[in-house]
């Protein structure tokens, strides 16, 4: 078999990536939406991860843990606001959150 | 017996430093079958010892003093309908138990025993055990979920809400502990052995250490490891008489019994953490200012000695089981049981005497091993006692009030005697 | 048994004689795993019920925990789990309980637009797909090995630094915490009906 190399890494990171763009781009779900997000983040954090060790460096070690720093933060503020806005529409589909439009 | 079990007995490093996956296997066999066993004989033992705290006798007629009813209890749960609600979601149904169990399984790949009676030693073992640890709420919020029902929704909430909660207390109280690893080599250590190694080099239990700073917090990490696995005087999420029995009321039969051996393994996994990081371990009393092989050999005796012991309350039962002929099948039972008993003491006691002539022998590393074991045990079995006395004496709490002790008290305390512990190490060293 | 035996058996189920080296990264679990993480990861997006996705998303983020394990970065894996699998994934459940998603079941899974965004997503991976072609040159194959064993003392001298000498990320460090707290803050504020 072929040896795993930094770019086996790269590949799947990237499809992950594109999983979580056509997550964010096409559900409506806001929730679902926010998990994208989340496969986005991850498969920015393999990447880093992966170069990492091609590197032998340790500093995409470190970005991958700022970035996790910043997932949680991410998750934590846009909960808050779903749970916001549910509160006051009764609703978490994106399409329907347009009280700019009127 | 074949050489290369006589190699593993003696061995001085752990299957996964080795790298041999057999050798693992059966670490993960033997430890998967002892820790169903302890949650069996807990199962038993909780009851009684709640019978007794309230002046009741508890199971008495299935075997001897109801020796026999936990295994009554898991053939009649296996015997029982399997029920999924119409409306429950089906997968999800199913597999909630299942992650439960193998969170709280899975770490016990990194529990040391012993310096070498571990599966693996990682270099992040106390992550990986809070980590996984803190997977098994996923199995309660799932099933909670999945149940379709009100009762069961509301209970994984409290619990989901809890457990995250109680979980940054933990975290806090077990970085105090290990940042205490650092103290006298200044470089600290996350894993497990290393934890109780550098205890015995410092020459202090971690409880004791900066006292009373590592007091407070291994009994805000008791605390706060009650509230995360769920037990009196926290478990609003299974209140029976609130929510009837909380995220797992729809379920039954097998399904059921998998959550209550998830919940008591996740106990022990806890109980060991605690006991790892603040109680010293495999550590026997006082290892380093008793350390003359003639202590060596006392210290030994004691497994064979505690099963003595138990064989001979186990007699006394017999003796003191009315005569009658009612009663000649459980005395028959109770003194099989105690012969059992004392057949293991009397084989603990000949190792014990067989390690005694040389150090470096097989049987002497087999007899540190089981003195090892004996002690961890030992200690775990007293976090055992400390989760049923809770639930015995506390009444529940509300649940804004475990919210409001959980952000308000032990987080700010947990916060407080890390920062302290922080700046006693730099001063004392 | 004899000795020679007794040394086969052992070496038989013995991987490697160096621990710290092992070759954990060996192909079969790495397209197990990359596998796992991608099926996830389109069950997420594909998924009718929000408690599915998360469930997928959970089997993506652990299988992505040991992809770090294989890369020799057990502390970035740790904090993986931790903070996602046992943190941010249970605040996801927690929230999708809450806001109750009966009408949800029967809903429109994809919004009106969602061609537009297929074809985005598409020139996105072709993107990717003629910067792999293109750059295979960028990616050599090596793979330097980071010392697995001092991992997190490295990651935490870079993040605190040592010896009385700030890391070189410190201050990054200090503004994340930075993050946290105003995250914290403005979740309370949001959530509180009244403060």
């Amino acid at each position: 078999m072929v040896p795993i190399t930094t770019f086996h890494y790269l590949v799947v990171a990237a499809a992950l990536f594109v999983l979580g763009v056509i997550g964010v781009l096409t559900r409506r779900n806001v929730v679902i939406m926010l998990m994208s997000i989340e496969l986005i983040l991850n498969a920015v954090n393999l990447n880093l991860v992966a170069f990492s060790r091609m590197w032998g460096r340790l500093e995409g070690q470190v970005f991958a843990i700022f970035i996790v720093v910043d997932a949680a933060a991410e998750a934590a503020v846009g909960l808050g606001i779903l749970i916001a806005f549910f509160r006051n529409k009764e609703t978490i589909n994106v399409d329907e959150i347009d009280l700019l439009k009127w | 017996m074949p050489n290369f079990i006589m190699s593993y007995l003696g061995s001085t490093v752990t299957p996964g430093e080795a790298g041999n996956q057999f050798w693992a296997l059966i670490y993960v066999l033997i430890i998967f079958a002892a820790v169903s066993l302890a949650v069996v004989a807990m199962n038993w033992f909780e009851r009684k010892a709640l019978a007794h705290f309230q002046i009741r006798l508890g199971p008495m007629r299935v075997g001897p003093h109801g020796l026999l009813q936990p295994i009554a209890d898991a053939l009649k749960l296996a015997l029982k309908e399997d029920i999924i609600p119409a409306e429950a979601d089906q997968f999800v149904f199913w597999i909630a138990p299942v992650i439960g169990l193998l969170a709280a399984f899975t770490v016990y790949t990194v529990i040391p025993f012993g310096p070498s009676q571990a599966v693996s030693d990682m270099n992040i073992g106390v992550l990986f055990m809070l980590g996984v640890s803190s997977l098994g709420v996923l199995g309660i919020v799932v099933a909670g979920w999945a149940s379709n029902s009100h009762y069961p929704l509301i209970g994984a909430l409290r619990s989901s809400a809890q457990m995250v909660s109680y979980e940054v207390a933990m975290g806090l109280a077990v970085v105090s502990a290990v940042l205490m690893t650092s103290m006298k080599t200044g470089t600290g250590t996350l894993s497990m052995i290393g934890i109780v190694e550098s205890q015995q080099q410092q020459g202090i239990w971690f409880i004791f250490k900066f006292f009373p700073l590592g007091l407070i917090a291994f009994v805000n990490f008791v605390i706060a490891m009650i509230a995360e696995t769920n037990r009196a005087p926290f478990d609003m999420a299974e209140a029976e008489s609130e929510l009837t029995a909380g995220y797992h009321t729809e379920y039954s039969g097998l399904r059921w019994s998998l959550f209550m051996l998830a919940e008591y393994a996740a106990m022990i996994a806890v109980s060991s953490i605690a006991v790892t990081l603040w109680l010293g371990g495999w550590l026997r009393p006082f290892p380093n200012l008793l350390n003359a092989p003639a202590w060596d050999f006392i210290f030994s005796l004691f497994p064979g000695l505690t099963f003595g012991a138990l064989a001979a309350v186990a007699v006394i039962g017999v003796m003191r089981m009315p005569v009658h002929p009612y009663f000649r099948v459980q005395r028959i039972g109770l003194a099989v049981f105690a012969a059992l008993l004392g057949f293991i003491a009397l084989f603990l006691l000949v190792i014990a005497l067989a390690g005694r002539s040389s150090d470096a022998t097989v049987a002497a590393r087999f007899r540190d091993g089981i003195d090892y074991v004996y002690w961890f045990v030992l200690k775990v079995a007293l976090f055992m006692y400390l989760f049923i006395w809770c639930r015995a004496t506390w009444p529940r709490y509300r649940f804004d009030q475990l919210m409001r002790v959980g952000w308000k008290v032990l987080l700010p305390i947990t916060l407080v005697v890390l920062i302290l512990t922080a700046i006693v190490g730099v001063i004392v060293s | 048994m004899n000795p020679s035996l007794n040394m086969a058996l052992i070496s038989a189920f013995t991987t490697t004689t160096d621990p710290g080296m092992a070759p954990v990264a060996t192909p079969f679990f790495f397209y197990l795993l990359s596998g796992l993480a991608v099926a996830g990861g389109f069950l997420v997006i594909t998924r009718r019920n929000p408690v599915h996705c998360a469930l997928a998303l959970i089997v993506t983020l652990i299988a992505m925990a040991h992809l770090y394990l294989m890369l020799y970065a057990p502390f970035v894996a740790a904090v993986q789990i931790i903070v996602y699998a046992g943190g941010i994934m249970v605040l996801f459940l927690f929230v999708i309980m809450l806001v109750s998603i009966e009408r949800a079941s029967k809903d429109r899974r994809f919004n009106r637009i969602w061609p537009v965004g297929l074809a985005a997503a598409c020139a996105l991976m072709a993107l990717f797909v003629s910067a792999f072609v293109k750059g295979r040159a960028l990616f050599p194959d090596r793979m330097i090995a980071i010392p697995e064993g001092s991992n997190t003392q490295q990651v935490a001298s870079m993040l605190y630094g040592e010896a009385g000498r700030m890391g070189q990320y410190t201050f990054a460090f200090e503004i994340a915490s930075l993050l946290l707290l105003v995250a914290i803050l403005g979740a309370v504020i949001m959530t509180k009906k009244k403060i």
